[in-house]
């Protein structure tokens, strides 16, 4: 298969760092807020699950909650009734331990009854502490095993496309994925393939297993990585849900038209939401003691309605 | 450190000519019938009677014969470059919309290098991804990076993977189109360029999951896989001037394992011999020990194997002499078994 590259086109998008309109419609502050109140459910699942367990990747899922509740609730396309409608634009989570807060977006979707979540990591459960496609509706693949998604991702895009579907596929990774060598396979075969198609987002909360994500193996500088993969790169504030409409817009019209992957690069703050987990000293496997899930919930529910009257 | 200030060697004596190491030496005996890239052809055939056939390969394209599918197809092939982890990943992706993929490189590289990725993304959610592996076994001179001595060894412990041992052109010729149309992820040692044809001779078709009695033979019988029951039918009709009565049990799929047949041969009173291109360790011999066993039977089983070491670079005649695969110590294996 030949393929040819437009470099011109390619230098002429330099990579974004997206900041939302300082001026809204009416309609796009509605937008914003639909997302931000999907957000708010989302998190409080999480916890509401991880207080059932006692533990939890309960910080992973704060701080990635708006990121699940913009690509859920604003840009994919699914029948919650049918999850393996072929139509279905595809999320795949690489990071299995993000279960916890996949799960919680399944429910906000519709597709996992709300009841269901508290049978997370139980026996049996549909709802496994490390995320499989064998267990759950609209769970796409196994994750778990890092660096996996973006492949599989590469050939689910190259599959729909190759059967004229216009289904897009979207990688949900974590910037300790990044350590990974088969994620970097991944982004150059996406863009050997001109995988319009593609959008990955990844989670950059700085952190991983055994610390602070500069301390184990660094990373940055993670943009100019992408940029140099020939991605179109967009780095925003993964916790600012105005800024991530823009940038899912900019991905799914400037990168797909010219046929480019598109990756969006999220910083997001570990137990974003609740001040008591913000300020924790970060760990990997967050630890919450039995008297301060109620605390958490509360200082959830001030902080979004404060905000959501401002 | 010194340096030498002897003259260059300029004497014209007649050297001996060496034997080479070829990477893709053929092992098709001198004026053997053979076919040409049987893989290729028959993916193509397959790939035509079912459009959800995509091949893809990892920088090995002409050396798996995949280049014969490229062609014939170029929208249904995905070059996915030197990136093993990629293509595996990927040919799971492509399996998840609906395709067939068959997806090709060296063995050594599908088993040690890309193991993770078949086991959770094609094995783990059974889907019919079929990986295609050259130089299976001792099938190229090149030394340990390119001899997949242990391929089934490592694959044999991955639930839902069917692993087929095929011994030549018709062998694959047959096997290709099954393993398309079966559910849930293959591996297929396969065997390229000019592939020798042996089984046109016998009363045989390939059938997956199935072990066939090739002849039969009162004194000794063979187990045999891949290549190596080519060597078991020349053997077989070298040890007939020996006054040697041998019968030679095909075993092209390795798993799931046919137990019923080849138990059912093992248990007489003849020399049970195991043939195999792979390591003694985790291959045909213990798969038929382990059914053996299971079985109940009492019964001494010989291997004929690779042995459970680094194998040497060299020309294929001479390491397949070295290691014991060669007709003739084949030969006098079983001479030495019978006293």
């Amino acid at each position: 298969m030949t393929v040819t590259h437009d470099t011109n086109t390619e230098q002429a998008m330099p990579t974004e760092t997206v900041q939302a309109p300082a001026i809204k419609s009416q309609a796009a502050q509605e937008r914003i807020a639909t997302i931000a109140a999907a957000a708010y459910r989302i998190r409080h699942h999480a916890l509401n699950m991880g207080e059932v367990q006692g533990q939890g990747y309960v910080g992973q899922a704060l701080g990635a909650a708006d990121m699940l509740a913009t690509v859920y609730g604003d840009q994919l396309r699914f029948r919650a009734e049918d999850p393996h409608w072929e139509a279905r634009d595809r999320f795949l989570l690489s990071t299995g331990h993000y279960a916890i807060g996949h799960y919680a977006a399944l429910a906000e979707a519709g597709i996992v009854p709300v009841d269901e979540l508290e049978t997370y990591g139980s026996d049996d459960s549909r709802l496994p502490m490390s995320g499989m496609s064998t267990y759950t509706p609209g769970m796409e693949i196994s994750g778990g095993s890092l660096g996996h998604g973006l492949t599989i991702a590469v050939g689910m895009a190259l599959g729909l496309r190759y059967q004229g579907s216009d289904s897009r596929v979207f990688n949900f990774l974590s910037d300790g994925e990044l350590d990974e060598g088969s994620t970097w396979e991944a982004a150059m075969g996406a863009h050997h393939h001109q995988l319009g198609n593609l959008t990955a987002m990844v989670d950059i909360n700085a952190l991983q297993a055994d610390g602070k994500t500069d301390t184990v193996l660094r990373t940055e500088p993670v943009t100019e990585k992408w940029e140099s993969f020939g991605w179109y790169t967009q780095r925003v504030d993964g916790n600012d849900v105005a800024a991530l409409l823009a940038a899912f817009d900019n991905a799914a019209t400037q990168a797909a038209a010219v046929g480019r992957p598109s990756v969006i690069l999220c910083d997001t703050k570990v137990g974003r939401g609740v001040p008591l987990l913000e300020n924790r000293e970060k760990a990997h496997f967050m630890r919450i003691e039995e008297h301060e899930w109620q605390t958490c919930r509360e200082q959830l529910t001030a902080g979004y309605e404060g905000k959501a009257s401002a | 450190m010194s340096t030498t200030t002897e003259a260059p060697n300029t004497t014209t004596a007649v050297k001996p000519k060496l034997k080479t190491s070829a990477m893709i030496a053929s092992f098709a005996d001198p004026g053997q019938k053979t076919a040409s890239a049987p893989f290729g052809h028959a993916l193509v055939k397959a790939a035509q009677e079912n459009d959800r056939i995509v091949g893809l390969t990892a920088d090995l394209g002409k050396y798996t014969d995949m280049h014969i599918f490229a062609k014939a197809f170029p929208e249904r092939f995905f070059q996915m470059g030197m990136a093993e982890q990629l293509l595996f990943g990927a040919a799971a992706g492509l399996a998840e919309t609906g395709l067939v993929p068959f997806a090709s490189t060296y063995s050594v590289f599908a088993a040690r290098r890309a193991y993770d990725f078949l086991c959770l993304d094609a094995a783990e959610p059974n889907l019919n991804v079929n990986i295609v592996g050259g130089l299976p076994g001792l099938t190229t001179g090149y030394g340990p990076s390119h001899q997949a001595t242990e391929d089934m060894a490592i694959f044999r412990g991955m639930p839902n993977l069917t692993i087929v041992d095929p011994c030549d052109s018709v062998d694959i010729e047959q096997a290709v189109p099954q393993l398309a149309a079966s559910e849930g992820p293959t591996y297929l040692r396969l065997l390229r360029g000019n592939v020798p044809t042996v089984l046109d001779e016998y009363d045989y078709t390939f059938e997956l999951g199935k072990a066939k009695v090739l002849r039969g033979g009162n004194d000794v019988v063979f187990i045999s896989s891949g290549l190596m029951t080519m060597r078991a039918l020349q053997a077989a009709k070298a040890l007939a001037a020996h006054n040697v009565d041998v019968a030679v049990v095909h075993t092209p799929t390795i798993k799931p394992f046919d137990a019923e047949t080849v138990l059912k041969e093992i248990n007489t009173d003849r020399l049970a011999v195991t043939l195999e291109n792979h390591s003694v360790v985790g291959g045909l011999f213990e798969t038929v020990a382990s059914a053996v066993v299971t079985a109940g039977v009492g019964k001494r089983v010989v291997p004929v194997a690779l042995p459970d070491q680094f194998l040497d670079a060299g020309a294929l005649p001479t390491l397949h002499d070295r290691y014991g695969l060669a007709v003739d110590r084949i030969v006098a294996k079983v001479l030495a078994e019978l006293g």
